[in-house]
């Protein structure tokens, strides 16, 4: 158990980054045809022997340098960062899409990713087709798949379409079903980025509990996500990436809540959220940015304005909207919906984007730092677009905090009548 | 422990021949995938495997009865139809394994597998459309009472050789397209000229054997793989120029050695770029 499975050395990884944005390991890649060409034209033999001579007109740039660490058998790590801090580069030479530029890292054991939830589904082929084909891409071989093709269609909850094209699949059902198969592989070392941040709510969970399964039974997990409550509740290590270098690596208590303080100084006033990343291609009820229109950080006690933008293409019957607070492991403390305001109506929205403003009269929040969930759905059963921590807030005290109060728990304060009464 | 994998610069290779192995089962699948999809929402289907080489068959019939081209004394659609045989295959493959990577981008950047795959069974569908074809060319010589010399046994070898011709050239274009996607436009225009520059409609005897003319024109792998074919299935007076053709074989080779060569050399570099 002690002896290290993976081991990394000095890893790093270089890009030449020019002025088209064309990435690349050495500077040919940067040029054109054309100015390959010309320069065969001029001198021939040189066009070999490009290796060590400085291209022009480009930088480099280390995505990862000298990242070093090791994992130990069993060993549930996550990988956290800021984006672009090298975590997606550092999975791609893990799991060997892409070469190091310097650097050495040794594996002993199966080894599978998982960077992308349907990694090679087509478009024509029925979901049992599907299953076939992302099976062997995955690594998978046929006697497998056929071993575990019903309880991989059992876990993706889609019998009923196996023969159906997944282009007519909904964006739910395909991810579930890619991610049935994804979650029956059976290697020795599992790297996985992100996937869990597809699905509804429920499917959520399930994959959380199969990956915790796939932990507890002596597997390695290498795990890539931003939700700390993912990362918090199944890792036991963390590795903390920043700039392309190692940060931090350690329990993932320790590293966890290193992590979280120095995020938390990152508050927005507003937040883009049309460019997270999602796994569902066309929402019809896409969640475009997030405001605080009354500043940053917001104040226990005192009222707050919310501003939510949303893009609508298509009907969407019934539309409701709600955000959500979240201590940093993930457990929801506060949910303002608009289920919960009798006077909201969501009929008849037309395509275009919408913008909607939360009054909250009376912030009830503790003082803390919390993750903001946002959510649009058609009516009670079909979710639409799903942000968990799509960003981070504090709340800080005001004047209407109690004076003595000292704890800085995240968690709703409420307010009540109390006296004393005879017995 | 089942196996130890070490990751460092320039040492991925290590594993390669043995990955390309393992990976036997992925390489059938894309191929499945390939032959699945190719005529999905089609009215007539694989029918078009047909359609397509009977048609430019048609065509190119025309040219030989009104340009009067020589056919070796057997009729002018087994004359044309012994070379479009390989030289439908040869296009085809070419066009379908140098853009296959290009298009397979999204297994490319996610996902580790030996590239080599990649190309290699975009070919195969390309071998399926050669199996109907030469099913419509052994009905096409029943049709005629034509029978088929005793060379027909050497076919294979035949087809290996263009099988070597495509897979050489499809290696180049698929690492080069991934780099600079100038051969998307290049390719389909070599493949138009391709016709006339190899021995579709032409017999090789033709070209006059003065200045080594001949020999030059045999630099094109194709004129070897398709006097080949021609010697194979029809005999007769479609004799094989044999220094030529040893050129074609020499050519061929260098292709795919090189071929395979180049795309090695490059494919580390696949996710970065494409």
């Amino acid at each position: 158990m002690s002896a290290p499975i993976i081991t990394v050395e000095n890893l790093s990884k270089r890009y030449w980054i020019g002025h088209q944005a064309v990435l690349g390991e050495d500077h040919v890649h940067s040029e054109g045809l054309r100015h390959v060409l010309e320069r065969a034209l001029r001198s021939p033999a040189k066009l070999f022997s490009n290796k060590n001579h400085k291209p022009s007109g480009v930088e480099e740039f280390w995505a990862l340098k000298d990242v070093g660490f090791e994992i130990k058998q069993g060993d549930v790590v996550g990988i956290i960062g800021r984006n672009g801090a090298g975590k997606s580069t550092l999975l791609k030479v893990l799991s060997r899409i892409t070469e190091p530029t310097a650097g050495r890292i040794e594996i002993e054991g199966r080894i599978a990713s998982l960077l992308e939830v349907g990694t090679g589904f087509h478009q024509e082929l029925t979901g049992r087709e599907n299953i076939f084909l992302n099976g062997a891409i995955l690594g998978m071989s046929r006697v497998e798949i056929r071993r575990k093709f019903d309880e991989i269609v059992a876990f993706s909850e889609v019998e009923k379409f196996l023969d159906t094209p997944v282009k007519r699949y909904s964006s739910g059902m395909y991810v579930r079903l890619a991610f049935a198969v994804a979650a029956h592989l059976e290697p020795e070392i599992l790297i996985v980025d992100e996937v869990l941040a597809v699905g509804d709510m429920a499917f959520q969970k399930k994959c959380l509990g199969k990956m915790q399964s796939v932990a507890s039974s002596g597997r390695t997990i290498i795990f890539v996500s931003h939700n700390m409550g993912a990362v918090m509740g199944l890792c036991n290590r963390v590795v903390w990436l920043a700039g392309g270098r190692c940060h931090m690596v350690g329990p993932v208590r320790e590293v966890a809540d290193a992590y979280v303080a120095t995020t938390s100084l990152q508050v927005e006033r507003r937040t883009d959220l049309a460019k997270i990343v999602r796994y569902e291609m066309n929402i019809r009820a896409k969640l475009m940015s997030l405001e605080w229109l009354d500043g940053v950080p917001l104040k226990h006690g005192v009222p707050a304005r919310i501003r939510i933008e949303v893009k609508f293409t298509g009907d969407v019957p019934d539309f409701r909207l709600s955000l959500g607070f979240s201590t940093m492991e993930g457990v929801r403390v506060a949910t303002f919906d608009t289920d919960s305001d009798r006077g909201f109506t969501g009929a008849s929205l037309g395509d275009g984007i919408q913008a909607f403003e939360l009054v909250v009269d009376s912030l009830v929040l503790n003082p803390g730092l919390y993750m903001v969930d946002v959510m649009t759905r058609s009516g009670n059963d079909h979710e639409l677009d799903t942000l968990r921590g799509a960003a981070s807030m504090e709340v800080v005290s005001s004047e209407s905090t109690p004076v003595h109060f000292f704890g800085k728990e995240p968690s709703v304060r409420l307010a009540g009548r109390w006296k004393a009464v005879n017995h | 422990m089942s196996q130890r994998l070490i990751i460092e610069a320039g040492r991925t290779e290590r594993q390669y021949w043995r990955d390309l192995w393992r990976y036997r089962e992925l390489f059938y699948f894309l191929a499945w995938r390939d032959l699945l999809v190719r005529y999905k929402q089609t009215a007539v289907g694989v029918l078009w495997s047909l359609i397509r080489p009977v048609l430019t068959m048609l065509a190119l019939m025309l040219v030989v009865k009104f340009g009067k081209l020589p056919t070796g004394g057997v009729p002018g659609p087994l004359f044309v139809f012994a070379a479009m045989l390989p030289w439908q295959f040869f296009s085809t493959a070419l066009s379908e394994s140098g853009s296959s990577l290009v298009m397979n981008a999204n297994l490319v950047s996610k996902i580790y597998f030996p590239r080599l795959v990649v190309p290699a069974s975009s070919i195969m569908v390309c071998f399926v459309d050669f199996l109907i074809s030469a099913v419509f060319l052994a009905g096409l010589m029943l049709f005629y009472g034509f029978v088929p010399p005793i060379q027909i046994c050497l076919l294979p070898l035949m087809f290996l050789l263009a099988l070597g011709a495509s897979l050489g050239a499809g290696l180049w274009v698929a690492a080069l397209m991934v780099k600079y996607r100038d051969f998307r436009f290049i390719v389909p225009f070599v493949v138009q000229f391709g016709v006339y520059a190899s021995p579709v409609v032409l017999k090789t005897s033709i070209v006059p054997e003065s200045y080594g003319l001949r020999f030059i024109y045999s630099l094109n792998p194709m004129v070897g793989v398709i006097d080949g074919f021609r010697w194979c299935l029809l005999g007769g007076q479609n004799t094989i120029y044999w220094p030529g053709f040893g050129a074609s074989v020499l050519v061929v080779v260098f292709l795919v050695v090189t071929g395979i060569w180049y795309f090695r050399k490059t494919e580390r570099t696949f996710a970065d770029l494409i």
